[in-house]
């Protein structure tokens, strides 16, 4: 049997347009054979969701640098939650300090990857993760 | 410059030295010598690589005097002997009165130039109380939603006495409209004003993203509001054309410069095509640009922006007026190669890309603060980003003499090198049907995202060293850096206070003058009027952006551009 491939969708929440950071992360998934869905800027929680429930992906990657994360995390952790779909892997980068990205992991972002973090460590932490909820 | 006999003796020398060299050259200190923009660099420069410029006319052409066309050894005579570089900070934050205090404390510092960040909801034209404000109101910048909130920026302050620059791309035209409300409420006349709006929408749709509208009406905005205030503003300068943020995004320094330029010649035909004689406007146009780290080729950028500039306003162009050839701009160092990691050391990379800023002839610099890596920065670290500055300008020594670097082989050779490679890059966007072209297609924004993914695999690949990163790393580094919060409070007082000045305002005026911009919005009339009548009426920005996002439409990226390389 052929390993199925892990599914994300990558998003833009919010109304910052820095994008460099996204693209990366989506170009390094690809070549390490993930399937990628990028929606694109200024995505609203329930834009997101949706498009997740509907592309029945294992995981969701957002990236915020607005300083409006406190606001935009929970509130698509209500809506996955809203929507019966909190199998899905939620997970994010942007400028964060450290005790909002205890505070988000605190309330289920599955992980929070700040400046510097190389695009291996979000690919072995997506391949663990996706592992780890298909044996639960 | 040199005479065929010099240049042939020097060959001979060289080929001898060439031999000599070349017992060394088994053992490299590093496995490549690159620039940050990839470009591999010679081991040795020498006359010879400058001969290009090989008669004395064409060296008088190319490089010059400092004041005289082409410009390439900066736009004044005695540079910094007459007058330092504008030492212009960034800020912004909070409610307008918070601003207010800020600016206040800036001016009692001795400050004469205010620099104003808004926050994202006024950047893409939705009022504080909208529902796609929520969590950003007063982040990255003061909100501002009506000419209330203007007035109280600027209470206290004669608009007469001091430059403001804001920065705003999308709803530029609003809110300098509603700064000239707020200065013929103080009785202040609009030829008095100085300042820089941002105002540059191309390099949104390449890079930065913060857009409202299509292309086209955007476009015409500008020209509506440079045909406007070349009669009524004459001394603002009413665009400043960014390559700042298509470098964050990823380009390298060379398409930092050919795209910008391209940009800039765009407004420049965008506003000959409107009917304004390139004279009229063009001494107003000023450019920014980004201080990476590669400090000699960051310098060569600089000198050949400013030759490339020159010679297309002139020959291309047309213009008459010197003011019209020479390219001012201001400077900020690069927050993309900051580093979250040992943050101390970005004050040291700050330092070196503001020194290239410097001896690049910069007009005005931005220092980034240490710690924007993890936060909005903190009192601190904006003051050592500041004594940076001056360290730099009294210290050092550089600003003694008028471009110290002109006539090194490397820098002008890198210079033409830079000329050349942005040339091809021009052909390239014509072959294709122009920036607007790129832009639709994608182009720009995947030559970004290729080089940015190029970086990053180098990192990763250890192939590039960044301190701190992927090399002399710090197991437990115990980071203590103070974290600057925006309370939320701000998001509930901005919101109530647009709720109350819209409940006081004069409800017929508004529908009046917004029906008045709907109807110049779907005709040819001057939009930049109709705005100001809408600012003086306290018509919002999120109402004004409203009736030509009816009219207009509103822009989303296409497919192609969303690509990741």
């Amino acid at each position: 049997m052929t390993e199925q491939k892990i599914r994300v969708l990558l998003a833009k929440p919010g109304l910052d347009g820095h994008d460099r950071g996204i693209k990366v992360i989506a170009a390094a998934f690809r070549d390490a054979g993930f399937e990628v869905i990028y929606t694109g800027l200024r995505q609203t929680p329930q834009m997101i969701v949706d498009a997740a429930v509907q592309e029945d992906v294992d995981a969701i990657g957002v990236s915020i640098l607005s300083g409006a994360h406190m606001t935009l995390f929970p509130a698509i952790l209500d809506e996955l939650k809203e929507r019966k779909a909190e199998d899905i892997i939620l997970f994010g980068g942007g400028i964060i300090p450290d005790d909002d990205k205890a505070e988000l992991e605190k309330l289920g972002v599955s992980k929070i990857f700040t400046p510097g973090a190389p695009t291996e460590e979000a690919i072995q932490f997506l391949k663990c993760e996706v592992e780890a909820r298909k044996e639960q | 410059m040199y005479s065929p006999e010099f240049l042939k003796k020097q060959k001979e020398r060289r080929l001898k030295w060439e031999k000599e060299a070349e017992k060394f050259r088994a053992k490299k200190s590093l496995p490549r010598f690159f620039t940050v923009s990839g470009v591999d660099i010679d081991e040795l420069y020498t006359p010879e690589s400058i001969a290009q410029s090989d008669s004395d006319e064409s060296s008088f052409d190319r490089i010059g005097f400092p004041g005289e066309y082409p410009y390439t050894r900066g736009v004044h005579h005695t540079m910094y002997r007459t007058r330092l570089w504008t030492m212009r900070q960034f800020a912004g934050m909070g409610t307008p009165k918070q601003t207010n205090e800020r600016f206040h404390y800036i001016l009692k510092q001795g400050g004469t130039g205010l620099s104003t960040a808004f926050d994202l909801p006024t950047l893409m034209g939705y009022d504080s109380d909208h529902p796609r404000s929520l969590g950003e109101v007063g982040k990255c910048g003061v909100a501002v939603d009506t000419l209330a909130d203007m007035e109280l920026i600027f209470d206290g302050i004669n608009l007469g006495d001091v430059s403001t620059s804001m920065t705003i791309n999308s709803p530029a035209s609003i809110l300098l409209a509603m700064y000239l409300a707020v200065a013929e409420k103080q009785g202040v006349p609009f030829e008095k004003l100085r300042g820089t709006l941002q105002n540059d929408i191309l390099k949104e749709y390449i890079a930065q993203k913060e857009f409202i509208f299509p292309p086209v009406p955007s476009l015409r905005l500008i020209t509506d509001m440079m045909l406007y205030c070349s009669k009524h503003v004459p001394q603002y300068n009413t665009i400043s054309i960014s390559g700042y943020h298509i470098r964050e995004a990823g380009a390298t320094a060379v398409q930092e410069l050919a795209f910008t330029l391209a940009d800039g010649f765009q407004y420049v035909e965008s506003a000959i095509e409107a009917g304004l004689d390139v004279d009229q406007f063009a001494p107003r146009l000023s450019h920014f640009f980004n201080a990476h780290s590669d400090f000699f080729e960051e310098i060569a950028k600089y000198r050949a922006a400013r030759r490339i500039w020159a010679k297309r306003m002139k020959n291309k162009y047309g213009a008459k007026n010197p003011k019209s050839w020479l390219m001012r701009f201001h400077t900020q160092t690069a927050g993309c190669s900051l580093t979250a990691q040992q943050p101390e050391n970005n004050i040291v990379r700050v330092a070196l890309q503001a020194l290239s800023g410097v001896l690049g002839g910069t007009q005005s610099l931005h220092t980034n603060s240490m710690d924007e890596t993890l936060a909005l920065p903190s009192e601190k670290a904006v003051l050592i980003a500041l004594r940076t500055q001056q360290v730099i300008a009294y210290e050092t020594g550089v600003v003694n003499t008028v471009d110290p670097l002109a006539g090194s082989y490397f820098v002008e050779a890198l210079t033409d090198q830079m000329e050349a490679e942005a040339e091809k890059y021009f052909d390239e966007i014509e072959r294709r049907g122009g920036v607007l072209q790129c832009i639709e297609e994608g182009y720009f924004q995947r030559e970004l995202s290729r080089a940015a993914y190029a970086h990053q695999r180098e990192l990763e690949k250890k192939e590039r060293i960044i301190v701190g990163v992927n090399e002399f790393t710090m197991e437990d580094e115990g980071i203590d850096i103070p974290v600057l919060y925006i309370d939320k409070q701000v998001e509930k007082d901005q919101s109530a206070f647009v709720k109350k000045v819209k409940a006081e305002r004069d409800a017929e005026k508004v529908k009046a003058t917004l029906e008045q911009l709907r109807q110049v919005a779907r005709g040819n009339g001057n939009t930049f009027e109709a705005l100001l009548d809408c600012s003086r009426a306290y018509c919002s920005v999120g109402e004004m952006c409203d009736v030509l996002r009816e009219e207009w439409g509103e822009y989303t990226e296409t497919q192609e551009a969303m690509l990741p390389t």
